[in-house]
């Protein structure tokens, strides 16, 4: 694999509405190399914030009171709106147990 | 990988009852933390040998005092640890940990620090410390399966790249060597929730299951509940884990889990500190998610080899365990590299993968054995953390 197929982005499942930064100082605009991890399978998508390394990014639009799945399980409910391609983290996501 | 996991070996110690130790420490254990000052004088009169201070041993009582002894005399019983010297303040629980480290065979010896003052007690432990580091120097390796070894793991400051490189390293490890014979363990109780329903699903018959749940419980009932103030968002997931990208508890469990691998399932719960008694295999122990405290304990239940998955960088060790740091973060890997054993960052790029992330572990695990000084060990982390379930009387 070349240096230019490294992906910036990777999803662990493909029920999953998150992904993960894998790269550092991602910026907004970035045309994402995305790689789901479970078939390997690729796709592009553009972030729509700097994004930290490790940080999730909204894989389609999602609202208030929407589960959040990752590893194709529920790790929480939105408690504000992220964009396709926007920032997924503690402003808008929420346990669903404490 | 090539390599018959079968019959591939180490150079380590075969010690008294029959466990493999790949350290040859002698160590000088105080019962309670008023004889730190004495161990550590000993320790420093004789060279070879290794005082471990601690915070606790007095006026503790009922299971916060089984689970102290157990600790201590797990500890002193763990196959890394050639021979022991114990220092208590009074004779009594002296000998009680004396006499639970003197089951395995090995040398041990209780000096007691009342009727005698310090100067006495830190005078005749420093002759017996001296004896057994010339005893214990001596020993010599010889050619075990490394299926011998007792391989523990728990990670420690998170983030989302724990989930989908190092824990999963640890994982694929763990699926390669356990059906050799390998024992394993993992734990953080906390740690699980939000996945404790897949955890119980990775019991490996219906009794581990229920066990499983109960403890889960338990914690969640007598711990959470009796203590929380408004909710654990605040401790758990960490700060350190929030930077790192994780957001909540069930991502942080989901990607915790992943360190069991895909095949692997856990044969029976351990209480903290508690030996397994079932054979080889996979084992779940109740214990905090916080990184000294749970190694410390996994270290007493015999476990010689620790694996630690780490994202945001946790830099811990142990005074008598190797603890082995597995990390994907590049910028972990960029800033902090002094404490990494195992660079995993390959994975996040798509040119390693768990197969072959998991083989490089193995192999580590292997090196490790034969005597390879870990990061945490080369930079003197000795983190030994004692667990304490209430207030003392």
């Amino acid at each position: 694999m070349t240096a230019t197929a490294h992906p910036h982005l990777l999803v662990h499942h493909k029920a999953d509405n998150v992904g993960v930064v894998v790269v550092e100082g991602l910026k907004a605009g970035t045309d994402m190399l995305g790689v789901c991890t479970e078939d390997n399978s690729d796709f592009r998508l553009t972030a729509e914030a700097d994004i930290p390394i490790g940080h999730k990014v909204a894989l389609k639009a999602l609202a208030e009171g929407d589960t959040v799945i990752k590893y194709g399980e529920d790790i929480g409910r939105m408690v504000g709106p992220a964009e396709l391609g926007g920032h997924v983290h503690t402003h808008n996501l929420k346990t669903k147990r404490w | 990988m090539t390599t018959d996991l079968s019959t591939t070996t180490v150079n380590a110690w075969r010690r008294e009852n029959g466990r493999v130790g790949v350290r040859n420490h002698v160590l000088i254990l105080p019962v309670d933390d008023i004889s730190n000052a004495a161990c550590e004088a000993v320790a420093n009169n004789v060279k070879g040998t290794m005082a471990i201070p601690h915070a606790y041993g007095r006026l503790q009582f009922g299971e916060d005092l089984d689970l102290h002894f157990r600790t201590i005399i797990g500890t002193g019983a763990n196959p890394n640890v050639a021979a022991v010297v114990v220092i208590g303040i009074e004779p009594e629980w002296t000998k009680v940990i004396v006499d639970g480290i003197a089951e395995t065979g090995k040398p041990v010896e209780g000096f007691w620090i009342e009727q005698n003052g310090d100067f006495e007690t830190i005078r005749k432990a420093s002759w017996k410390a001296k004896e057994y580091v010339h005893w214990a120097t001596e020993l010599q390796k010889e050619e075990v399966p490394l299926k011998d070894l007792w391989v523990s793991t728990k990670c420690g400051e998170s983030d989302t790249t724990t989930g989908l490189s190092s824990c999963p390293t640890v994982g694929n490890m763990y699926d390669k060597l356990l059906p050799h014979g390998l024992y394993g363990v993992f734990g953080e109780t906390s740690e699980i929730t939000g996945a404790e329903h897949i955890c119980a699903k990775r019991a490996a018959n219906p009794e581990a299951a229920e066990k499983f749940m109960k403890t889960f419980q338990a914690y969640q009932d007598e711990v959470i509940e009796p203590f929380k103030t408004s909710d654990l968002s605040d401790s758990q997931p960490t700060k350190g884990n929030i930077l790192g990208g994780l957001t909540t508890i069930e991502e942080k469990a989901l990607g915790n889990l992943e360190k069991i691998g895909r095949t692997s399932t856990y044969i029976d719960v351990l209480g903290p500190a508690e030996t397994p008694a079932k054979g080889p295999g996979l084992y779940f122990m109740d214990s905090s998610s916080a990184a000294a405290e749970c190694v410390t304990l996994m270290a007493a239940g015999g476990y010689v080899i620790h694996t630690f998955p780490t994202g945001q960088g946790n830099v811990v060790g142990n005074p008598i365990v190797p603890v082995i740091k597995i990390s994907g973060n590049p910028r972990t890997l960029r800033t902090m590299a002094e404490h990494i054993d195992v660079d995993v960052t390959g994975v996040l790029r798509r040119d390693m993968t768990i197969d072959q992330a998991g083989d490089a572990l193995i192999d580590m695990i292997r090196r490790t054995a034969n005597g390879r000084f870990t990061a945490a060990e080369a930079l003197g982390h000795r983190e030994f953390s004692m667990t304490k379930l209430y207030r003392s009387a």
